[in-house]
């Protein structure tokens, strides 16, 4: 369980002249190997790819406005899809995440930085490279890719010059994935303070130390998958042709495979988040520290066996769709597990609502009913009539937008006072809540009837029974592009300036980052804390 | 006064329930899952509603704890934090519970999933081919065989009014005729990239690929025409492709498929609309 810790880390007089702060100008940003700056640098990226890709989804949502085609061609349309999964997946959830642990985690663990310094600087500045050059697709001849952010072949393969451009991108996402999931996992292992065993460490290490693992497992499956792609393209492979011998549902496999584990990738480190949050907000410690570390465990396990629920459709034999259904099914019971857990340490808290806590509650409430469309999809029979239509783009928006975003919102919040030093305007927080919170609903909850209504995905343009709730998801998805304006003011506010910070910042925080000043020192726990 | 205003906006409201109903616009704000026209289809549909209403139930205990906790154990209603942070029973049974209603959800599934998938003995067997971006139907035993596509009236008005068309991105111009009562087996596959076959009223989708055969089965219970589409992203006209099955008795049916062999394309009886 989480235990009282204290900490060590004032900076003491003789320590003052050996500290130095950080470098000026900007080629301190191109050269940091500082888990701070490098965790500013993700965080700022993963907002500005954000806007890009939420940008996209504007458009798609105006095209979806009303039935006809107003606005775009049904190509450029499914650039628009295509390109807002890729932005959003590998180029705001991830890099947040990312930006969140390398923040946090040395802080929490007592470390002075990530165990391989340098080599995350380089796992960073993969990034922008890695978008420009995916996002450079738009102006090529032939567009951007256009084949869903799943890149199924063969219609991926039919591609213009996109093609190998985003297998490139894809293969250096991986690679700046993987360099800093091993980092991740090298700094949680090696380099805790001492008296910090693994089961003290705050959940959020822990959910990220699994993260990691399966960011290690998966990510290799998936340049795989792309370089098989690759091969079939202009190597004359015939991994997924059938004329050649092969199969075009081989890639799902492959791809599914990582897939899966890909979308636990998304959502664990939220977990960990709320799993800070609610004990501050509640002043009560998090009900089940073992449970909540063994049930991560577990779906961090059972997201390996159970990918082919993507693939229901695809023709399996009997027995696989039974295995399948069987394992996803299950999949729920150490999910539930976690949301009971968060209900029982608030259950006679003494709580109270900052924004961080809001974003958490919301999130506790949300994600389940994302977690129960996502039940009701493992249902194979059913399935057949969900797979491929709004209902699952419902599901899965739900889980990564009021799921895994609105973690990510609740962890600003939460730590922005730390890093910048300056509290954030709460009244502004609380309206980016509930703007957000409200119109995230009318967007998306809609969205489950025209799935059941029978309108399927990717498409354009649509018949005209399906006309009122679109309008009304349009209107839900510019309320809630538009709420997010407020929350960049409200991050640039908080970095220029605002009421200053105390160390402890929330009342009810535990943890070691809470015992260092607000903001912490360029270089933290040159000598390790004390860990009781 | 007050009784006249609510009286006439009553029989506003009626007269504009009816007019609505009538028109067909009551498809839209379409909330639910069709029952369809096949034994499977009501199987699927009795284990949607199931499922909804087990997460509806869980649901509604789960925020109805966090709602009464919310309003009860603020630190503004003076409320003080307990200490307590586990309990191994607790544990215990919020996994055993949920496992046993799992159990409880698996095997009408499973039962309904053996059935869907024996495709034996069927009585007329349907080649299904997608293609970029319209279907082929070939009727393996009466040698029929035709292409479907989107219907000229839908086509036209894509850039301009959809409002104007009946069954807008809906209608085909061939539609595939069935009859109703018979086993019906259809054996998809593609042409080019893979498309997916799918009719809400019958209750199954499966993927068409290229290079391979996968096999569905329907049994329609009741004459009318049933609308879907490809559900499979398959390039820029994905969403241009629909499907219309218009189910027949059977001696309609027989007299359609003898018609067509002769060389002569008939226009079929219209139906009263069904909803789909």
């Amino acid at each position: 369980m989480s235990s009282d810790i204290t900490a060590n880390d004032r900076p003491h007089a003789h320590d003052e002249h050996h500290d130095h702060g950080p470098p000026s100008g900007l080629m301190r940003w191109v050269f940091t190997t500082n888990h701070k700056d490098i965790g500013t640098l993700y965080l700022l990226f993963s907002l500005t790819m954000l806007l890009v890709g939420g940008a996209l989804a504007m458009g798609i949502r105006l095209e979806l406005f009303e039935p006809g085609l107003q606005f775009v061609n049904p190509d450029f349309f499914n650039q628009l899809t295509t390109m807002h999964a890729l932005i959003m997946v590998f180029g705001a959830i991830m890099p947040a995440f990312v930006g969140f642990a390398n923040w946090q985690v040395p802080l929490m663990v007592g470390a002075p930085d990530m165990a391989l310094p340098r080599m995350n600087n380089w796992s960073f500045w993969i990034l922008p490279f890695a978008f420009t050059l995916l996002g450079s697709t738009f102006f090529m001849e032939g567009g951007a890719p256009a084949a869903g952010w799943t890149m199924y072949p063969p219609l991926v393969l039919q591609g213009a010059d996109n093609v190998p451009f985003l297998i490139f991108a894809v293969h250096m996402l991986g690679m700046s994935s993987i360099m800093g999931a091993i980092n991740i996992i090298v700094t949680i292992v090696n380099m805790r303070a001492p008296g910090m065993t693994l089961l003290k460490m705050p959940l959020f290490v822990w959910t990220w130390l699994i993260t990691a693992f399966l960011l290690v497992a998966a990510m290799p499956v998936f340049a795989g998958a792309v370089t098989m792609l690759l091969t079939d393209r202009f190597f004359d492979t015939s991994f997924f042709n059938a004329a050649g011998g092969g199969d075009p549902v081989l890639y799902q496999h492959v791809f599914w495979f990582f897939g899966h584990p890909e979308v636990y990738i998304m959502i664990l480190p939220a977990f960990g988040i709320v799993s800070e949050i609610i004990p501050t907000f509640s002043r009560k410690p998090l009900f089940g520290y073992e449970s909540m570390v063994y049930a991560t465990a577990s779906i961090a396990f059972m997201s390996f066996i159970v990918w082919a629920h993507h693939m229901f459709t695809v023709g399996m034999p009997l027995a696989g769709e039974l295995f399948f259904m069987y394992t996803t099914m299950l999949i729920a019971v150490p999910t539930g597990v976690k949301v009971f857990n968060w209900v029982s340490t608030m259950w006679r808290g003494s709580m109270t609502f900052e924004t961080p806590m809001l974003f958490a509650l919301a999130f506790v409430v949300l994600f389940t009913i994302g977690g129960f469309s996502g039940l009701m999809l493992a249902i194979t029979p059913a399935d057949f009539q969900y797979h491929d239509t709004y209902f699952v783009v419902a599901h899965f928006h739900y889980v990564l937008v009021t799921g895994a975003l609105f973690g990510i919102f609740a962890g600003a919040y939460f730590w922005l006072p730390k890093w910048t030093g300056h509290m954030y305007n709460e009244s502004l927080g609380k309206w980016h809540f509930w703007l957000s919170t409200i119109s995230v609903n009318v967007l998306f909850f809609p969205q489950h009837f025209l799935g059941l209504a029978g309108m399927p995905r990717r498409i354009p343009d649509y018949a005209v029974q399906f006309a009122d709730w679109n309008m009304v998801s349009s209107i839900g998805g510019f309320a809630f592009g538009l709420s997010q304006l407020l929350l960049v003011y409200i991050i640039w506010q908080t970095i220029r300036g605002g009421e200053q910070a105390t160390d402890e910042v929330w009342e009810g925080a535990h943890g070691l980052e809470w015992t260092l000043s607000s903001p912490p020192p360029y270089h933290t726990f040159t000598e390790a804390p004390e860990v009781r | 006064m007050l009784s006249n205003i609510s009286r006439g906006t009553a029989a506003g409201l009626a007269a504009m329930f009816t007019m609505f109903a009538s028109s067909g616009a009551m498809a839209a704000w379409e909330l639910n899952l069709p029952v369809g026209v096949t034994p499977i289809s009501r199987e699927v549909y009795d284990l949607h509603m199931l499922i909804l209403w087990i997460c509806v139930v869980i649901g509604v205990v789960v925020f109805g704890a966090m709602f009464v906790s919310i309003v009860l154990h603020r630190k503004a209603a003076g409320h003080k934090p307990a200490h307590f942070h586990h309990s191994t029973l607790a544990e215990i049974l919020w996994t055993i519970v949920p496992f046993v209603i799992l159990v409880a959800l698996a095997i009408p599934a499973t039962k309904t999933l053996i059935n869907m998938e024996d495709t034996s003995e069927a009585e007329i067997t349907i080649k299904v081919t997608g293609y970029q971006w319209l279907w082929k139907y070939e009727y393996i035993e009466d040698g029929v065989s035709f292409y479907s596509s989107l219907a000229p009236s839908s086509r036209s008005a894509i850039y301009g009014d959809p409002w104007e068309v009946e069954n807008y991105l809906l209608e085909v111009d061939n539609p595939l005729v069935l009859p109703v009562g018979k086993k019906v087996r259809f054996l998809l596959t593609a042409d080019d990239v893979i498309h997916a076959w799918w009719v809400p009223a019958l209750g199954m989708k499966k993927d068409a690929i290229p290079g391979f055969i996968n096999e569905i089965w329907a049994l329609i219970d009741e004459p009318g025409t049933y609308r879907g589409q490809c559900a499979e992203l398959c390039g820029k006209d994905h969403g241009f492709m629909p499907i219309v099955v218009e189910a027949r008795s059977e001696a309609e049916y027989k007299q359609w498929v003898a018609a067509y062999q002769a060389g002569r394309k008939t226009q079929l009886a219209a139906t009263t609309p069904t909803s789909q």
